[in-house]
């Protein structure tokens, strides 16, 4: 069974349904939506076998698939997953499934509404996967152009302005990745993601590389300060593509930097780590302020969620603080698995919020704060949802959001305390961006007739936000799993950057 | 059942029963609601007894144990696990027997409200929560407890989402929190960081290594790593049990129905932060500076916060101030390293002041809902069993001789009298008057509630009866331990050794022993006796003393103190300024830098500036060099012409 090719079937059969779905939605639209939810269950069971056949006692790519691309440049297409890469995957056939339930009522279009959403995510799977850097590059700017579609077709009025931002501010990025990926190509003669991060070339040139890698993938994040497509983004975006945004497509900046800058140049990243840590504080604590002053909500949560992502950085690039300041690495694989449990995590809470919001938009169509009030008055078990979720976002200990949170701001200890001073802001500026929305949309009295007339979920919200809540408070109460999964690449990674590359 | 069982139980029954209250509300319906949770409330009270029994008679020896493992990860283990000693039992007795009276009481006090089962559920859950704090044996779980009552407290504040005083409440009882956890988590961070582990025992073993180490914060001014640690983790306490300046939150909390005021608010979640030092003694034992500290914080809430109660007209927040000003002496306990007669004080106190709030409650639920002591005033012949145990609760608060107030109060006092640390003296002075101050209060409620003339309306006055029994069966037994239990276990708890597995006390400090002890050579009885005699005991008498004169026999004096000490009057009324400084300058500069970052920073710099301006800039110069492709031939020859000439022309001047 595990024989297999089980990361091209997670990567191609989502987009071999695309196609179908496409050809079907001409004929009979009735079948469009059973026969997406069809391919993605099969993608997201083919994906549990995926985590049933990991060995996570080895820090080896596993499930590999090698074959020749495009010789003349030495380019293969490779696949192969480690434990970074796995729990992305499995983060993202969940919520290809929850998307495509979410987008059930889409009425405008569904067959290509579900098309993009199964391509969207056969490429970010594909791309978790690679091993090649082209085909990894070739994955990154693929997946644009469906996202760019789901927000410039489905969004709100102002789609445009979201979209070309969206398109150009990664477009941007992604241009320094290339040129870097060719230069390196260029100084090594290999594409192969294993051969660059074993490939030694001098700090100056590494300096450029780790730059431009960082540029890419601080936009996806997305950092301070070029955060501010994020928030245009998701109010333009629908339901499913703010889901998508912010659990699985934010992530792909975190696991760049892990693939690329970290591995491929890190005596560079051991110079510049100040840079990250940095700017990642400003993201957690300037940005939690920002959030405060939001009065639409999914901007609201947008800015949370770049707060949040301040962790991911933050935790990723302590291992040199920490090194550098007692001589020792103890808490760098703490701060590094942090940072992944935080994305995991982030994954589930951010999509809940959205998806809440969404529930609130589709019966009121407003996403102002202010348009709200009382909403746990008539639906008071989607009340008691939204509590959780923000709860959690808020770091509550026994969810999900607290478990990165306290292992980044442990490791950041490690390194200074005043990064933990910075980074335990968050405590008091989550909670109060958090459940000031909570307070302002869901207490109080009924504030109107549209909440007056509310009616309280329906069986399919329930399903989603049920099985956001599971692995909300699943992962809470009970990380080990994820954290033992990822443990063997997270030390190797650890080790790893700790070895001068510049020969 | 194994004792593993038996302990696993205990949190787990109210967890189902919440679980199964909460979620299944319409299936169980209102009184399986009650049934339910109050089987699984009764259940871990009953094993909580045994366990107690256990460990204080049958001499069951600490167990220290992981149920499960939470994560592993760079070398450390998280776990989750019990500590079941003797402070531990002592603690989930009186968290389950408090718990179980106001399930109990709820009964009557929520009868009519549409949100009955959601209340159950939450009371099951803070149990859970309670309990998993109590039973902790590393930090981690103590710090999932710790926000997980905060998470209850804020529902249970907010149970009446409608009000919006409730849900104001509610959000700063959770912010205020988090200012307190946000040095309590640093002091978790420093933990593990220098001593390598966040288990209980590895810790304090760890302790004597790291004892002299320093850190520089600010520059290179050495901070002494226990001190900095241990005040860390003392703000967390100051959040949770309320010292000032974090007390804000607990005078509102009274929006929240009476029975979670008399759980959570007096009871057992507030004194999370007594516990959790008293817990961690052999690391506050290290700091003398932290320890002074303490001390005084402990002084000042003591002493201020009594007096704001001496002008509060709702009955609820009498009680609220009274329990701050309570906190108050524990903290000046454990700043005197007193910790066993904080924990003693802690237990009397959860039921002389659960006592009275239900008291409050019953009297509330007598008048329709009203709490104004101003339009009350005779109330003990209608409601004889509430104003009995009123005045039950009332004496043990005072500290009146044999009631279980007085050993724990007394004895606070003695201790910070023989404490010999900076700060010692002003914390004597301020228990000693808070003594008066106390007293003074205490009587005005009771007389203006339930003697003196009635000054409700007539309707509230026909209606006005004895509350039924299922709110007057958890009064009389909560008078029970309120009278007694001081007397019955003041000698064993401080002086008989039966906290001394889980309490450390360096011989320096150890003021119980080496002074306290001393007056119990001839027993309870005679130390009670005694303290008729003491000062403390006539600035008591002083306090009733005025209280009497005041309001039963001069009821026009009050207002006249009133006029002539307007200024101190008006002071205290507005709290000292503090729900002002909290709200109108933290508060409102936090949301002012939102603003300004959010217009400033994200709107006009980064959007405004950088990114649209760049886009304005590209689209600038393409306006420019479109210019350039006007489409023109003889535009093109033009520029081919003076290119050429120039390029031939730097040829020749260059060379």
């Amino acid at each position: 069974m595990l024989d297999w090719p089980l990361l091209s079937l997670l990567t191609w059969i989502p987009i071999a349904g695309a196609v179908a779905v496409i050809a079907l939605g001409q004929r009979s639209p009735d079948l469009v939506r059973p026969l997406s939810l069809i391919v993605a269950l099969v993608t997201f069971g083919l994906s549990l076998l995926l985590y049933a056949g990991f060995d996570a006692t080895s820090a080896q790519m596993q499930f590999v698939e090698k074959a020749v691309w495009i010789e003349a440049f030495n380019i293969h297409y490779h696949l192969g997953i480690d434990g970074l890469s796995l729990p992305l995957i499995l983060l993202n056939t969940l919520i290809c499934v929850l998307v495509v339930v979410g987008g059930w009522r889409i009425t405008d279009r569904p067959h290509q509404y579900m098309a993009a959403f199964l391509t969207l995510h056969a490429l970010m799977t594909g791309m978790f996967a690679a091993l090649d850097a082209l085909l990894f590059y070739v994955f990154f700017e693929a997946m644009l152009v469906p996202m760019f579609l789901i927000i410039g077709i489905w969004g709100g009025p102002n789609r445009i302005y979201a979209t070309v931002k969206f398109f150009l501010f990664t477009f941007f990025g992604s241009v320094f990745m290339l040129i870097a990926l060719l230069w390196l190509y260029l100084d090594s003669g290999s594409f192969a993601i294993a051969d660059l991060h074993r490939h030694e070339f001098g700090l100056v040139p590494q300096i450029w590389v780790f730059l431009a890698f960082l540029i890419a993938f601080a936009v996806k994040v997305p950092m301070w300060p070029v955060h501010t497509w994020l928030p245009d983004a998701h109010v333009e975006a629908p339901t499913g593509g703010s889901v998508v945004l912010a659990a699985v497509m934010l992530k792909i900046g975190g696991y760049g930097l892990l693939r690329f800058a970290l591995p491929i140049s890190p005596d560079a990243a051991a110079h510049l780590d100040w840079l990250v840590i940095g700017l990642s504080l400003i993201a957690i604590v300037y940005i939690g302020f920002v959030a405060l002053a939001q009065s639409d909500m999914k901007k609201l949560i947008a800015y949370s969620s770049i707060s949040h992502m301040g962790f991911v950085t933050l935790g990723m690039f302590l291992a040199f603080a920490i090194a550098r300041n007692t001589g020792e690495l103890t808490g760098a694989g703490l701060g590094m698995s942090g940072a992944m449990v935080q994305m995991i995590s982030h994954g589930f809470i951010s999509g809940a919020m959205f998806l809440a919001v969404g529930v609130l938009y589709d019966r009121v169509h407003s996403r102002e704060i202010s348009a709200y009030g009382g909403v746990a008055n008539t639906m008071p078990w989607f009340a008691m949802f939204a509590v959780l979720f923000f709860m959690a976002n808020s770091g509550l200990p026994g969810t999900s959001g607290f478990v990165g949170e306290f292992m980044v701001i442990l490791a950041a200890f490690h390194a200074s305390f005043w990064f933990a001073f910075a980074a335990a802001a968050t405590l008091i500026l989550g909670a109060a961006y958090s459940l000031w929305l909570v307070k302002r949309v869901f207490y109080g009295e009924v504030a109107n007739d549209n909440v007056a007339s509310l009616k309280d979920l329906d069986g399919r919200e329930w399903l989603m936000l049920t099985v956001l809540a599971v692995f909300t408070l699943g992962l809470g109460v009970w990380p080990y799993p994820l954290i033992d999964l990822m443990e063997p690449s997270v030390q190797n990674l650890v080790g790893h950057i700790m070895q001068s590359k510049t020969g | 059942m194994s004792i593993e069982t038996v302990l696993l139980l205990i949190p787990l029954l109210p967890l189902v029963g919440s679980a199964v209250a909460g979620l299944l509300r319409h299936q169980v319906g209102r009184a399986g609601a009650h049934w339910i949770t109050i089987l699984a409330v009764a259940g871990s009270a009953a094993l909580s007894a045994w366990v107690a029994w256990q460990v204080f008679f049958n001499g069951l020896p600490t167990l220290d144990y992981s149920v499960y493992t939470w994560a592993v990860t760079d070398g450390i283990t998280f776990e989750v696990g019990f500590l079941v000693d003797s402070l531990t039992a002592l603690m989930m007795t009186v968290v389950t027997f408090v718990s179980l009276m106001v399930h109990i009481y709820t009964i009557g006090y929520m009868h009519d409200d549409p949100g009955y089962q959601r209340f159950f559920a939450y009371i099951n859950l803070f149990t859970f929560a309670m309990l998993m704090l109590v039973m902790a044996n590393n930090f981690m779980q103590l710090f999932f407890g710790w926000e997980a009552v905060g998470l209850v407290s804020y529902l249970l504040i907010g149970f009446w989402f409608k009000k919006d005083t409730a849900v104001r409440a509610n959000l700063k009882a959770f912010l205020v929190n988090r200012v307190g956890d946000f040095g309590f988590l640093l002091g978790i961070a420093a933990i593990l960081v220098y001593m390598g582990s966040l288990n209980y025992a590895e810790v304090f073993a760890a302790v004597p290594a790291v004892e002299g180490t320093t850190i520089a914060l600010f520059g290179d001014t050495q901070w002494s790593l226990m001190t900095v640690i241990c005040i860390c983790l003392f703000i967390g306490a100051m959040g949770k049990s309320a010292q000032v300046p974090l007390h804000v939150w607990l005078p509102d909390s009274m929006e929240g129905p009476t029975p979670i005021s008399a759980l959570i608010h007096a009871a057992t979640m507030v004194t999370a932060g007594i516990f959790m030092v008293a817990r961690l003694s052999p690391i506050f034992e290290t700091s003398d500076v932290a320890l002074s500290f303490i001390l005084v914080i402990g002084a000042v809430t003591a002493l201020f916060m009594g007096l704001i109660g001496i002008v509060q007209n709702d009955i609820k927040r009498v009680v609220a101030y009274s329990t701050l000003s309570q906190l108050g002496y524990m903290t000046v306990a454990l700043g005197a390293s007193a910790y066993s007669v904080a924990i003693f004080h802690l237990m009397t106190h959860a039921f002389f002041k659960a006592l009275l709030f239900l008291g409050a409650g019953s009297v509330i639920i007598a008048l329709h809902h009203k709490q104004d002591m101003r339009e009350m005033g005779g109330l003990a012949k209608y409601m004889p069993i509430t104003a009995a145990t009123a005045w039950i609760g009332s004496l043990a608060l005072i500290g009146f001789p044999f009631f279980s107030g007085f050993f724990s109060k007394d004895l606070i006092i003695e201790a910070v009298h023989y404490a010999e640390r900076p700060g010692a003296g002003f914390a004597y002075f301020a228990v000693m008057a808070g003594v008066v101050i106390t007293a003074l209060y205490t009587f005005r409620m009771l007389y203006l509630t339930f003697h003196g003339p009635t000054r409700m309306d007539e309707e509230t006055r026909s209606h006005a009866h004895e509350t039924p029994a299922v709110v007057t069966v958890p009064l009389i037994l909560l008078a029970i331990p309120s009278l007694a239990i001081g007397y019955f276990t003041v000698e064993p708890l401080l002086f008989g050794g039966a906290l001394s597995d889980s309490i450390v006390v360096r011989e320096v400090n150890d003021v119980v022993s080496n002074k306290l002890a001393a007056k119990f050579d001839h027993g309870a009885f005679a130390f009670a006796l005694h303290g008729f005699m003491t000062p403390v005991f006539w600035l008591a008498m002083l306090g009733v003393g005025i209280s009497t004169y005041i309001y039963l026999f001069n009821p026009g004096l009050a207002d006249t103190i009133k006029r002539r000490l307007y200024l101190a009057w008006t002071i205290l009324d507005r709290k000292y300024g503090f729900d002002e400084l909290w709200q109108k300058v933290l508060a409102g500069a936090g949301l002012g830098i939102a603003s300004g970052l959010s217009k400033g920073g994200d709107r006009t710099v980064i959007d405004g500036w950088l990114v649209n301006g760049s886009a304005r800039l590209v689209g600038r110069v393409s306006g420019a060099m479109r210019q350039l492709q006007s489409g023109f031939l003889f535009h093109y020859a033009f520029v081919m012409v003076v290119a050429l000439v120039a390029l031939v022309a730097s040829f020749v001047l260059l060379r």
